[in-house]
């Protein structure tokens, strides 16, 4: 039952939280939230707690910190920091082990710093409560402390207000805020959601580095198993309020003992993948109060009857995976590790999870469904010598039934291009055209003015499926309103709405729930039939992924890929996840500041020995240094995304390692073209950039 | 909120089923009985001209209420439709709009209605005008305060992906989304209005004699309050139950609304 952290036989024992049983009062009716949870984490040690939302983790996090959601209670178990019972401290002592022992950083960094206050009016608040330093010498280790966080500038940054910084730099204050108790152990609750790949990396490689310096332990609870592969050694996989397998990180993500573990590494989407990820069948129970095992009815390996297979090493007599008591946490056999299986040895012999890639099919090429040629938006009011538009000069072509990728950082206008093609603002210039029917219909006119059959054909699929939908109507409600561009009432409509549910693997009775009655899940997939329901030739999915669970993230691309092929669908593909645009797209366009840098098909663009754009190298060391099984973090460089794109020159000059005075500040690169429709906007010979990388 | 709907509910039954329930026509004196307390025959007495005032204050609400719903609905169906466009639209409709507003917010409500009676005469059709250009600016801001995080939101940008006006988004996506917000405007306002009506009619400005009004009543018998107390007491506790119930209505709407849009799903 316990996970132990063999660290260095120094090493004390910082946090042991034991036997915790954690229920949520909902209605009349208790709800188990964590069950039976032991941990052990020792000094300089780091854990990863990994599992769906919904599992019980933030709950975990927060019991670490003394800390639990109003209506949640203790039925069972201790938490102890550095010995000390947070959960039964008086006030004054929770609040002298979280100034001392525990620093916590919230989810959302953002939000958990107060407007306004000066970022650094944060840290010196601490300092000055919980070390007692005077105000000059509080700043002083304020400064001291952004330093060490690795933010620029930290004399002039600890005057400036959380709105003036970008989401990863906020990130970087709250756990400047977090370490200035100086605590022995470092709670991060989804340290790296919503940051951009290279960001992500930067912060990762900071927990590395502050671990090595400070020697202080770290819990990062996170869904991105990717994330905390690369900066903890530890890992406890959490299922419906369980902790359903523990061990060393390298060795369960090489050989998972538990199937719910095979399943979350199965859903994840790489890079150096084929193709697409299967996920996992199912969701989290809503009430984990289901008898034997939480995870049987979505397991593979699951039996009814315990004679369905013979018994083996462990003793199943007990009952069957769906009867009974949940499986006990047993030690997996010939390593360290625990699991909470009956059948570790089957799972343990199951072949990895590369057999399960759903394998890309080379496509032969189509007709051109979309052509964008020099599209340039400019938000500017008045002409500003210093930036450029914040969209300029991109080509683009997507042809039927492909998937062409546009990927890129956050403010590098990828939804500005997409929102532009959709008809909800005006272009600057630029043409913009749909070829589907006899003759090019025109898209540089806002929607209100477009032909029905031109909006019909065009389709969004948005980020958040929570505010795609509007939670005061039924999910038949929202598809059955684009059906009116097909000119379909009444009956006909009620038809196709339910093929459209039936399309996206919903069920017809899901018209009639509202929003708030679905899963995240089948939220995005009420967002994609809205979209299908229409009949469109052009669908533009900006991020639709982002947002989800990886196991539901994998099931929902795999439906994108089947509506591709079934209805013949050209895919505009925004994301900055280059793993999941490695798994479905065909081609590929790397954005940077509004600018196009490089364009090719996927292998070639995201392919290990490539002549790439400095950019997009940047780009996919950021994703490989947080694939499980990477060797660690990627060196930061500038892991900070600019605001404002050059007046003149190449965009990327300012972080480009490859820069060369004085060219690339003065003239826009030309192209090159590297054969196969692969071609980069860089200064610098293809061959040099291809021979540097080799 | 069920005490606030049974007030208002009580008020509106009995402004509407006065005429049955009146033991005397709320205009037929009797100089005989003038100033008389409270007595069998006459439950609340009688006033200067020996109306009886029990149903002088049962028929009283009736005024009050039709020209404070009237202006109520117009000033709030104004307001939704506007603060909507204002937020749909944004740019310089909304600049323009929301200056003219603020112009209007700065007259006092009660001198200007003063002035329009003044000059237009005090007839309930001016009175309903004015009083929902007066109440309007204040709706039209909280509408638009709402509606402007609604509009910026994902499935209004999928109406206008589809190409849809502002009609029927108005109606299908931000409507419903701020359903609680007007309801709660609805009932405030409504208390506000009839306080404003009564509060004119007292002045003189609003019911013209002999029309049976709750300020009109507690105006003229005013003068006798320690002889006949009830008379001045029954109009307003009748106006004190109206405006309570309308206010307790507001809050309980407002909760009740909340937990809905809390509640439903799962976690």
């Amino acid at each position: 039952m316990t996970t132990t952290v063999p660290v260095h036989s120094t090493a004390e024992l910082v946090a042991e939280v034991s036997n915790l049983s954690v229920v949520y009062r909902s209605g009349r009716s208790d709800l188990p939230v964590l069950r039976d949870v032991s941990l052990k984490i020792h000094s300089g040690a780091a854990l990863a707690v990994v599992g769906e939302s919904g599992c019980g983790k933030s709950t975990l996090a927060g019991a670490l910190v003394g800390h639990l959601r109003a209506g949640s209670r203790v039925t069972h178990g201790s938490v102890h920091i550095d010995g000390a019972d947070i959960l039964t401290a008086s006030r004054p002592r929770l609040l002298a082990l979280r100034r001392q022992h525990v620093g916590f950083v919230p989810q959302n960094a953002g939000h958990s710093l107060t407007p306004s206050m000066r970022v650094g009016a944060h840290v010196v608040e601490v300092l000055r409560t919980a070390r007692g330093m005077g105000r000059a010498a509080a700043r002083a280790e304020a400064v001291k402390l952004f330093r060490q966080v690795r933010l620029p500038e930290p004399e002039v940054l600890v005057d400036r207000y959380p709105h003036q910084l970008s989401g990863g730099q906020q990130q970087r204050v709250a756990i400047a805020v977090a370490l200035a108790g100086q605590p022995r152990l470092l709670v991060l609750d989804e340290p790296t959601t919503g940051l951009d790949v290279v960001t992500k990396a930067g912060v990762l490689a900071l927990f590395d580095r502050l671990r090595a310096e400070l020697g202080i332990a770290l819990v990062l609870v996170s869904h991105d198993l990717g994330a905390v592969a690369s900066v903890c050694e530890r890992i406890a996989v959490m299922y419906a309020g369980r902790v359903v397998e523990s061990g060393d990180t390298a060795t369960t993500f090489r050989q998972p003992a538990h199937p719910y573990t095979r399943g979350l590494l199965a859903s994840l989407p790489r890079l150096r993948a084929a193709g697409l990820p299967v996920g996992i069948a199912g969701s989290v129970p809503a009430e984990p109060d289901i008898a034997g095992c939480a995870f049987a009815p979505r397991c593979s390996f699951a039996q009814d009857s315990p004679s369905d297979r013979p018994a083996t090493t462990l003793d199943r007599a007990e009952g069957s995976c769906r009867h009974g008591e949940a499986p006990p946490l047993v030690s997996v056999p010939g390593r360290e590790g625990t699991s909470a299986c009956r059948w570790i040895p089957e799972v343990l012999a199951a072949p990895a999870w590369e057999s399960a890639v759903r394998v890309r099919q080379p496509r032969t090429a189509q007709a051109p469904l979309l052509e964008v040629r020099g599209l340039t938006v400019d938000y500017r009011r008045r002409p500003d010598p210093a930036s450029g538009p914040t969209v300029s000069d991109v080509d683009l072509v997507v042809h039927r039934g492909e998937v062409v990728a546009l990927v890129g950082e956050s403010g590098s206008g990828k939804s500005t291009i997409a929102w532009t093609i959709a008809g909800l603002r005006r272009p600057t210039s630029g043409a913009v055209a749909l070829l589907d029917g006899a003759e090019p219909a025109d898209l540089t006119r806002v929607a209100a003015r477009r032909d029905p059959s031109v909006r019909r054909q065009v389709q969004l699929i948005f980020q958040n499926a929570g505010t795609a939908l509007n939670p005061r109507r039924t999910a038949g409600d929202a598809i059955s309103r684009p059906l009116r561009l097909r000119g379909l009432r009444r009956e006909a409509a009620r038809a196709a709405r339910d093929a459209a549910l039936r399309d996206v693997g919903l069920e017809t009775g899901h018209a009639d729930r509202l929003p708030a009655q679905l899963s995240g899940g089948q939220q995005q997939r009420v967002g994609i039939a809205r979209a299908i329901a229409a009949e469109p030739t052009l669908v533009l999915a900006d991020e639709v992924v982002s947002a989800l669970d990886v196991s539901v993230q994998a099931s929902v691309l795999g439906l994108l890929d089947d509506l591709r092929q079934e209805h013949h669908l050209g895919y505009l593909f925004i994301s900055h996840d280059l793993a999941v645009v490695r798994g479905i797209a065909d081609r590929v366009v790397v954005l940077y500041l509004g600018r196009v840098c490089e364009e090719g098909p996927v292998d070639r663009v995201l392919g290990p020995l490539e002549a790439t754009h400095p950019y997009t190298r940047l780009l996919v060391a950021s994703v490989l240094a947080t694939e499980p099984g990477a060797r660690g973090p990627a060196p930061a460089a500038d892991d900070e995304p600019e605001s404002a794109p050059p007046a003149a020159g190449c965009a990327f000059q300012r972080r480009c390692p490859h820069r060369v005075d004085p060219v690339c500040d003065r003239e826009t690169p030309a192209w090159q073209d590297l054969g196969d429709g692969h071609r980069i906007r860089c200064h610098v010979p293809a061959a040099e950039l291809k021979a540097d990388r080799a | 909120m069920l005490v606030g709907l049974v007030l208002v509910a009580v008020n509106a039954v009995v402004a509407l089923a006065a005429p049955l329930l009146a033991p005397f026509p709320p205009i037929q004196t009797d100089a005989l009985a003038a100033i008389e307390g409270p007595s069998g025959t006459h439950l609340l007495g009688t006033d200067q001209l020996g109306r009886d005032v029990l149903s002088r204050v049962l028929y009283g609400g009736r005024y009050a209420l039709l020209v404070s719903l009237t202006a109520t609905v117009l000033a709030v169906g104004l307001g939704v439709v506007l603060g909507c466009l204002a937020a749909y639209r944004r740019g310089w409709f909304d600049e323009v709009l929301s200056r003219v507003l603020d112009a209007v917010l700065s007259v006092p409500a009660i001198l200007a209605l003063l002035v329009v009676v003044t000059v237009l005469g005090s007839g309930a059709p001016v009175i309903v005008v004015a009083a929902t250009v007066v109440y309007a600016p204040a709706v039209i801001r909280v509408v638009r305060a709402a509606a402007f995080g609604i509009v910026g939101l994902d499935y209004v940008t999928a109406a206008r992906a589809r190409g849809e006006g502002f009609w029927p988004t108005m109606v299908r996506e931000i409507w419903p989304n701020i359903l609680d917000v007007v309801m709660v405007e609805f009932a405030m306002r409504a208390s506000w209005i009839v306080l404003l009506v009564s509060s004119l009619s007292f002045l003189g400005f609003g019911a013209d004699p002999p029309t049976p009004d709750w300020g009109l009543m507690v105006s003229e018998n005013r003068t006798m309050m320690t002889v006949v107390p009830s008379a001045t007491l029954g109009p307003i506790v009748a106006l004190a139950a109206l405006i309570v119930g309308l206010n307790l209505a507001a809050d309980g709407i407002a909760k009740a609304r909340g937990i809905d849009r809390i509640g439903g799903g799962p976690r």
